[in-house]
């Protein structure tokens, strides 16, 4: 049987091009503007939101990228969770879905068809409806999902309400960037593997629904941007500084063995690069520890801003991977500071 | 001391090209890389089984020097 990840150069969101090169791009097209458009890219968030003018928002958004997972259903069920974690990310519900697909024409039509399969089920899972698509021949993989769903202004997140004062919490283990490089490369065992590939398909609908009966006041997934990069866009649009304590943040400890030994995905050393001059990391921190925080995510955990008591109560009632990381302080110097 | 060539690989595979080399490698090793993410990469799995690294940049990459 083909290996999918074996197929391409690089697995899920360490995919996506280097952001300040995106940047440089983006930042020369002039944003289109309209009074229904409550988000745009211009604050680097998870989706466009569009005002329906009856207190409902539309969110919608695409993610897709190539194999992430050797077997067909779980590349398909961890792209389209992938995908729908950015609605999520925004406060809101799934509730439709267009594939997006390219595909090579000698493979087995069978992969394609279990591929659409899993993606089906955790969209199935997510209470959305796939419901069509578009296919292009191309000479590797690549799948995902444009997925638009609903919620209503006074309970819309985006990344730019932080306010000082505020507690980061973090909903999943971060280090599969890490941990994908370990599989693709025959270092990872088989226990570790179905732990990584669980963890990218378990949806962040848990963490949304839970967090909803609280007040957020911002909120992203963490996903190819990694940890930092998140969290300096969410300090960045929200005029503050994030300081994170690095011993609270949860990651796989055979992540952090792999980061030791060498198996960081390029797209970490893009995201160190891009950040460097944005971020300040005191000394004596194990690298290993903060090379994955610089490590891309495929289908990663949300990050939460919310006031002390709500975060410490979301923690203890939250039935996965929960854990206060870090806390939002007055604008300083730098947007993210990492602490011992 | 032996040489190997890891220019146009990307990671894992300089990674793993060099962990082969060592195994038949008892006197150290050369490395040459070609891009940061495979310098710095080569140079942490060096570290983590023991050895220390020198680097000499020459042109667009790097020559890596592994010994114990």
């Amino acid at each position: 049987m083909v290996r999918l990840t074996h197929t391409v150069k690089t697995s899920g969101c360490a995919s996506k091009l280097p952001v300040g090169d995106l940047n440089a791009i983006l930042s020369t097209i002039p944003p289109m503007e309209d009074e229904k458009l409550l988000v745009g890219f211009e604050t680097s968030d998870d989706a466009l939101c569009w005002d329906l003018g009856d207190g409902r928002v539309m969110v919608q958004s695409v993610d897709f990228f190539p194999p992430v997972a050797d077997e067909p259903y779980d590349y398909g069920r961890i792209a389209a969770a992938n995908a729908l974690s950015d609605i999520y990310a925004m406060g809101a519900r799934p509730a439709v879905a267009m594939n997006i697909m390219c595909f090579c024409s000698h493979m087995d039509l069978e992969v394609m068809r279990d591929i659409l399969l899993g993606a089906q089920e955790t969209c199935r899972q997510a209470g959305c409806v796939i419901a069509g698509g578009h296919t292009i021949a191309d000479a590797t993989i690549k799948f995902g999902l444009s997925v638009t769903g609903f919620t209503t202004r006074d309970r819309l997140w985006t990344n730019r309400g932080a306010r000082a004062g505020d507690l980061i919490v973090l909903t999943k283990r971060i280090g599969v960037g890490v941990a994908n490089t370990m599989i693709k490369a025959g270092e990872a065992d088989a226990g570790f593997t179905r732990e990584v590939l669980d963890g990218m398909m378990e949806l962040n609908r848990s963490a949304c629904e839970l967090a909803s009966s609280f007040e957020v006041h911002a909120a992203t997934d963490i996903t190819g941007f990694s940890l930092l990069g998140h969290l300096y866009e969410m300090a960045h649009s929200s005029g503050l500084t994030i300081e994170i304590d690095s011993s609270a943040v949860p990651v796989y400890p055979q992540a952090l063995e792999g980061a030791r030994f060498g198996f960081i995905p390029q797209g970490a050393y893009s995201n160190r690069d891009y950040l460097e001059d944005k971020v300040l990391i005191d000394e004596g921190i194990d690298r290993a520890l903060c090379d994955l925080f610089f490590d891309p995510q495929t289908s990663g955990p949300l990050a939460l801003a919310m006031d002390p008591a709500s975060a410490e109560d979301f923690v203890s009632r939250f039935s996965g991977v929960g854990a206060v990381i870090g806390r939002c302080l007055p604008e300083r110097e730098k947007a993210i500071v990492v602490r011992a | 001391m032996k040489r190997i060539d890891t220019s146009g690989y990307s990671c894992p595979e300089p990674v793993l090209m060099t962990k082969r080399a060592l195994k038949s490698s008892g006197q150290g090793l050369e490395v040459i890389v070609d891009n940061v993410a495979s310098r710095e990469n080569v140079t942490r799995f060096a570290q983590a089984t023991g050895y220390s690294v020198g680097c000499v940049s020459e042109g667009s990459r790097w020559i890596l020097t592994l010994t114990k």
